[in-house]
């Protein structure tokens, strides 16, 4: 001390002091805990409630968790091989993984799904992420007849008449569009619903003899697991949008017939569980419809799960409508635009680009819910467990099954919902 | 003149007489055609679907009538709020399943507003680990289906709780909780039920029974909860008049409690404990696994989603409003219960009264591990046994619809009377 | 949109097809090459799927077996999966052409359902079993116990019955699948499992320990399992009846698809001869050809070897014949003559 301060007065410091080390209870680990977990006498005691907690389930679940058999035929042999001690066996899942992933589709053709599955995200991206070039949406209009030509195969002239169909309409449109624009609406639907009622067939017919080509036709009831859930959820989700917009857009219009029948379907829809739907699926529809009328079970929970997701959406797209402000319709009117070009330029964009997250956070939901399903003898992932668990050799085994399909579950729905947690962030930054 | 016409007609255009061509061009008339024609297809598909149904109901020689309701069931329900029997009506066997729907609805919203209000508050806790697990909670309840959680809670009960025999013998494999009151077995929790030594008789109120004890106690409750808030009025008018606020707890407990304990003194009211008798506990009140598993499953997982939006809405009040509190000097506790809470409230009880219409409506999942509500009783058995799956669907949307309406109308009332007064 | 107007035309074609389905079911099944058949979802022995989704069993069989007489594929089958609850609105609605799920022929199914039961390929009985260390040797000392059933069935309706006749109590515990029953048995989450014998045995059979288990004595009900097609096509009812009597009556007469061949040659037994199509033209009365029974029994043998490869005694399922054994058995089997 003293030859620090040697050249100067006594009472002022010329040089500074070495720095001395923290106080221990402020640094490092000791201050992290004591800030994070022990700043008080309530967060001591929930910190220590949550340690318990987290000990109980690990020594509840980690033995059985560590001490896994994969190689067996069956639980009785998984049994044997643990001799006695905790463990799961997880050999049901190495025996069974295909047939919860994609139910009984031939195996030889699993990349199908794949496939689809993954041009599915192509077809995504330039929706999801706005930064991708505007072009690639010309396969996102594309992808339903892709995937449905992957998923299902058949005659490829099949899909290529319907979008054929489309290409008919738009050509209409175009050389009546001279005439009025009403007559080129009506006939932009008129044509091609002609054409595929009267003549696709014959088309799809005559090519597919001339040229037979195509995948190989797979049936719709060998669609199960996971396949079944994605095919049911996307499809679902992806119709229901247009059906959703629309509703919406009756819900808010000023005719007030229109407006009650709209608010009348979306809240009875709302109103009942989605179970008396499936159930209307599969036990009623078959009295709505024609005498002699049957088809495929999965084509009608996809219609009833889409009414169901339409009725949800429309909400979300009221909400989305709801936050724009009333300067923009304002705006539109001003400019002369009529009620169509208005929705479509103006008020539909950013009304839609608001509902993202929702429309998303619709889509997780429906997504675990199309495990409903179960109920009316689709084989969903629950469907096979009960399926796996109905066989001999893998009677008795729950949670390797339920950790395996909600593990499953999770990477989906929660990859889904971050996505749409970016969004949210990403749609404020936007607007304020 | 056809210039000077067109000038005139394009300043005065209402004036102009009605041509059939403006049903079409004239905004006026335009939506009423539209709403015509939609009108017009909307019945035709109406009369094409009723049709079809008729159609069909004649080729598989089926009438459309309610009858069956009146028919004996023939099946027993295990969990049955009311008196019923196999020798009873399917209508009577509905009643029971609407009445369990209800209880489950209840319990599991009450539970979800619980957890979640507890998680939404951890989860923003400055405490690391209280906050993280909330999180896991949160992430890990509402990214996997519903169903898979009903299911997993009755397999954890069903197999992991030792069964009534292992309580039986002189040195019993498991035993009851809280000093012998609460038995855990695989069939279902058995704790302490309230029996009255005076029975009061029932109140006959047609298809339902209710005991007159039970009615009493609620009262005598309800009568107290209105004296209190009374009493909370008179105070709140001497803090006013005199600056003073006089103090009321124990005049609110004595309130509240006093006469609900002279009631229960009153009637012989005594707690009745669960034992082991033949294959069985008897006696306190069964929670069935079934209704365990529901609860528990749709409480959880419904919590998680309540979480999310309690939290939203806290972290909806702008920081000002705390700052601005605490700038008057009031306490954080005072900041949240008079400032933060009550604007916080309004962006959370909207989605919550959603989450609890989800509740109700996942109620229906009950089939999966067995429970008995409506549509196991009316949609499923009833429909099975008497082949009436038109009429009983019919009629179980008509019910879940009543029940959804009634709870969104509860909503909107809540909404206008909370709503923000704009000026 | 453009995937909703698309369904909708794969909707509009089917309907169109649909509507062009005025002709009998006979016609219908041939037209589309392929039975539709419906089946449990799920019960070993009866009908499950295998590790490769190829549905095996005792009703998988008949169907197989129908499928043969009238496509010439055993194959052929697209099996639906239906639930106790589905199963009815599946038939009547035409989604399957023919029901083989263990279902119980009853008076209002029969009647009030508008549904033909074809005969009975399994003939069954309520029962109840428990554990041996309960020490019950009879139903009647069941009373307060905890009953495990499958709903959807008759069998809730019998345990009412049952329990109510005797003025016992009991508390059922409704499950939807027969797997998920077994395991609440097993686990000790009822005292008691009650179904169809034939299912108390199968379930038994795949116990880890089955001696530890006891199937009461009592049979409370009488569970006549059987085919069943809609009302009002009696030729296909005909079809169906009568190739389930050709496998039981293939079994009587010793024909078994392993000497089949050689039989349908020709054989001094007039009665296989009419059978087998080798004398008279009996399958053209219904639409098929001659040889209709033939392809039947070669699908999946007679009635006995279904019986013995799928539920037998050498089956894990591990049934006696008992009342399904040929009337000459001493068993209830008995096929009416093919003349």
């Amino acid at each position: 001390m003293s030859d620090t301060h040697a050249q100067t007065v006594a009472y002022v410091r010329e040089s500074m002091l070495p720095e001395k080390p923290a106080p221990i209870a402020e640094k490092g680990a000791v201050k992290w805990l004591r800030e994070n977990l022990f700043s008080g006498w309530l967060n001591t005691v929930l910190t220590v409630i949550s340690l318990l907690a987290i000990w109980y389930l690990l020594s509840a679940i980690g033995p059985w968790l560590l001490n896994t058999v994969w190689n067996a035929q069956s639980l009785r042999e998984c049994r044997e091989v643990l001799d006695g001690a905790s463990g799961a066996c997880f050999a049901v899942i190495r025996d069974r993984w295909h047939q919860l992933l994609f139910g009984f589709y031939p195996p030889q053709h699993y990349w199908r799904p794949v496939l689809s599955l993954i041009l599915l995200f192509v077809a995504l991206a330039p929706v999801l992420f706005s930064q991708l070039p505007r072009k690639l949406l010309g396969f996102s209009a594309f992808y339903p007849f892709v995937a449905y030509h992957l998923l299902w195969g058949g005659s490829v002239w099949l899909p290529i008449s319907v979008i054929l169909g489309f290409a008919l309409g738009y050509v209409a449109y175009r050389i009546l569009a001279r005439i009025a624009p009403l007559v080129a609406i009506t006939g932009a639907i008129v044509v091609p619903v002609l054409w595929w009622v009267l003549f696709a067939g014959e088309f799809t017919a005559a090519l597919t003899s001339v040229a037979p080509i195509g995948l190989e036709f797979v049936r719709s009831d060998r669609f199960g697991g996971f396949l079944i859930s994605l095919v049911i959820g996307v499809t679902g989700i992806s119709l229901s949008l247009p059906i959703g917009i629309l509703l919406a857009l009756g819900r808010q219009s000023d005719m007030v017939f229109l407006k009650s029948v709209c608010v009348m379907v979306i809240e009875f829809i709302r109103g009942v569980p989605l179970i008396t739907l499936l159930f209307t699926a599969s036990l009623l529809l078959n009295y709505f419809l024609p005498p002699g009328t049957a088809f495929d079970l999965i084509l009608r929970v996809i219609i009833m799960v889409t009414l169901f997701a339409s009725a949800y959406m429309a909400e979300v797209i009221r909400g989305g409508l709801a936050a724009l402000p009333k300067g923009q319709y304002e705006a539109a009117d001003a400019l002369g635009l009529d009620y169509w070009k208005a929705q479509r330029l103006i008020i539909m964009p950013q009304a839609l680009k608001i509902s993202i997250p929702g429309i998303v956070n619709t889509f997780i939901g429906l997504f675990k819910d199309t495990t409903l399903v179960v109920f009316i003898g689709l084989l969903d992932p629950i469907g096979l467990s009960n399926a796996i668990r109905a066989d001999t050799n893998w009677n008795g085994i729950y949670w390797e099954l339920f950790i395996f399909i909600g593990a499953l579950f999770f990477i989906f729905c929660f990859g889904m919902s971050r996505y749409s947690m970016y969004l949210e962030r990403k749609l404020k930054t936007d607007h304020r | 003149m056809s210039i000077s016409d067109d000038v005139r007609s394009a300043t005065s255009a209402p004036k102009r007489a009605f041509r059939p061509s403006m049903l079409l061009y004239d905004q006026r008339y335009r939506s009423i055609t539209i709403q015509v024609f939609f009108l017009f297809a909307l019945m035709l598909g109406a009369a094409w679907l009723i049709d079809n149904t008729v159609n069909n109901l004649r080729a598989l020689g089926r009438d459309f009538s309610f009858a069956f309701l009146n028919a004996p069931a023939g099946y027993d329900i295990n969990q049955r709020p009311i008196e019923y029997n196999s020798q009873m009506t399917h209508g009577r066997a509905a009643l029971v399943g609407f009445l369990n729907t209800i209880i489950l609805a209840v319990m599991a919203c009450a539970l979800a507003t619980v957890l979640g209000v507890i998680a939404g508050v951890l989860r923003l806790s400055n405490n690391w680990i209280v906050g993280r697990l909330m999180t896991v909670y949160i992430e890990v309840f509402r990214n996997i289906p519903t169903l898979l959680w009903i299911l997993i809670f009755g397999a954890i009960m069903s197999e992991a709780m030792p069964a009534p025999s292992a309580f039986r013998g002189d040195d019993p494999a498991a035993s009851m909780l809280f000093a012998d009151s609460v038995a855990i077995t695989n069939r279902g929790v058995y704790i302490p039920s309230i029996q009255f030594l005076r029975d009061l008789g029932d109140l006959q109120l047609g298809p339902i029974a209710p005991s007159l004890n039970w009615l009493l106690v609620l009262v005598v409750l309800v009568a107290g909860v209105y004296a209190n808030k009374r009493l909370l009025q008179h105070a709140t008018a001497v803090q006013n008049a005199t600056g003073i606020r006089p103090k009321t707890w124990w005049k609110s407990i004595l309130v509240l409690l006093g006469p609900v304990v002279v009631i229960f003194v009153a009637l012989g009211a005594h707690l009745e404990y669960p034992e082991l008798r033949g294959f069985n506990f008897a006696g306190g009140t069964y929670l069935r696994n079934s209704l365990i598993a529901m609860w528990l499953g749709l409480g959880i997982y419904t919590g998680a989603f309540v979480a999310e939006n309690v939290r939203a809405g806290i972290l909806a009040i702008s920081k000002g409003q705390t700052e601005a509190a605490f700038a008057l000097g009031m306490q954080p506790g005072k900041t949240m219960r008079l400032v933060i809470l009550p604007q916080a409230l309004r962006v959370i009880i909207p989605p919550l009264i959603s989450q609890y219409l989800n509740i109700t409506k996942n109620t229906s999942l009950g089939l999966a591990v067995g429970y008995m509500d409506l549509r196991s009783t009316l949609g499923g058995i009833t429909i099975n046994q008497t082949g009436r799956e038109l009429e009983g669907m019919l009629l179980m949307m008509l019910i879940y619809l009543a029940i959804s309406l009634t709870i969104s109308g509860a909503m909107n009332v809540y909404n206008s009377r909370v709503k923000l007064k704009e000026r | 949109m453009k995937k909703s107007v698309f369904l909708g035309t794969i909707a509009a074609t089917s309907l169109i097809a649909g509507l062009a389905q005025a002709q009998s079911t006979l016609e219908t099944v041939q037209s589309r090459g392929e039975l539709n058949c419906g089946v449990s979802t799920g019960l070993a022995g009866f009908s499950a799927p295998d590790g490769n989704g190829v549905w095996q069993g005792f009703d998988v069989d008949y169907c197989r077996a129908v499928a043969a007489a009238e496509l010439n594929d055993p194959m052929a089958v697209n099996f639906v999966p239906t639930t106790g609850q589905t199963r009815f609105s599946a038939l009547a609605s035409g989604e399957v052409d023919i029901l083989a799920r263990n279902t119980t022929w009853t008076f209002s199914r029969d009647v009030d359902l508008n549904f033909t039961f074809v005969g009975t390929n399994y003939y069954d009985g309520q029962g109840f079993m428990v554990t041996r260390e309960l020490g019950v040797s009879s139903a009647l000392e069941l009373d307060g116990a905890t009953v495990c059933i499958q709903t959807g069935t008759t069998t809730e309706l019998n345990l009412a019955d049952y329990f109510r006749v005797n003025g016992m109590a009991y508390e059922p515990v409704p499950i939807e699948t027969n797997a998920e029953a077994q395991q609440q048995y097993l686990a000790g989450a009822c005292d008691v499992y009650t179904t169809d014998v034939s299912g108390l045995a199968a379930t038994r059979a795949s116990f880890a320990n089955p001696s530890d288990h006891v199937i009461l004595p009592e049979v409370i009900s009488k569970e006549p399992l059987g085919p069943a097609v809609r009302h009002g096509d009696d030729q296909w009812a005909d079809i169906t009846r009568w190739t389930l009597f050709a496998l039981i009556a293939a079994e009587e007469l010793g024909v078994t698809s392993a000497n089949i061949d050689e039989m349908k040659a020709g054989t001094d037994n007039p009665e296989i001869n009419r059978l087998l199509g080798a004398e008279g033209d009996l399958g053209a009365m219904f639409g098929l050809d001659s040889e209709w029974a033939v392809r039947a029994i070669a699908a999946a043998g007679n009635y006995g070897e279904i019986f013995s490869a799928t539920i037998g005694e050498q089956t894990p399922i591990g049934l006696a014949r008992g009342l399904n054994a040929q009337w000459t058995q001493g068993g209830l089997l008995y096929a009416p003559p093919f003349r």
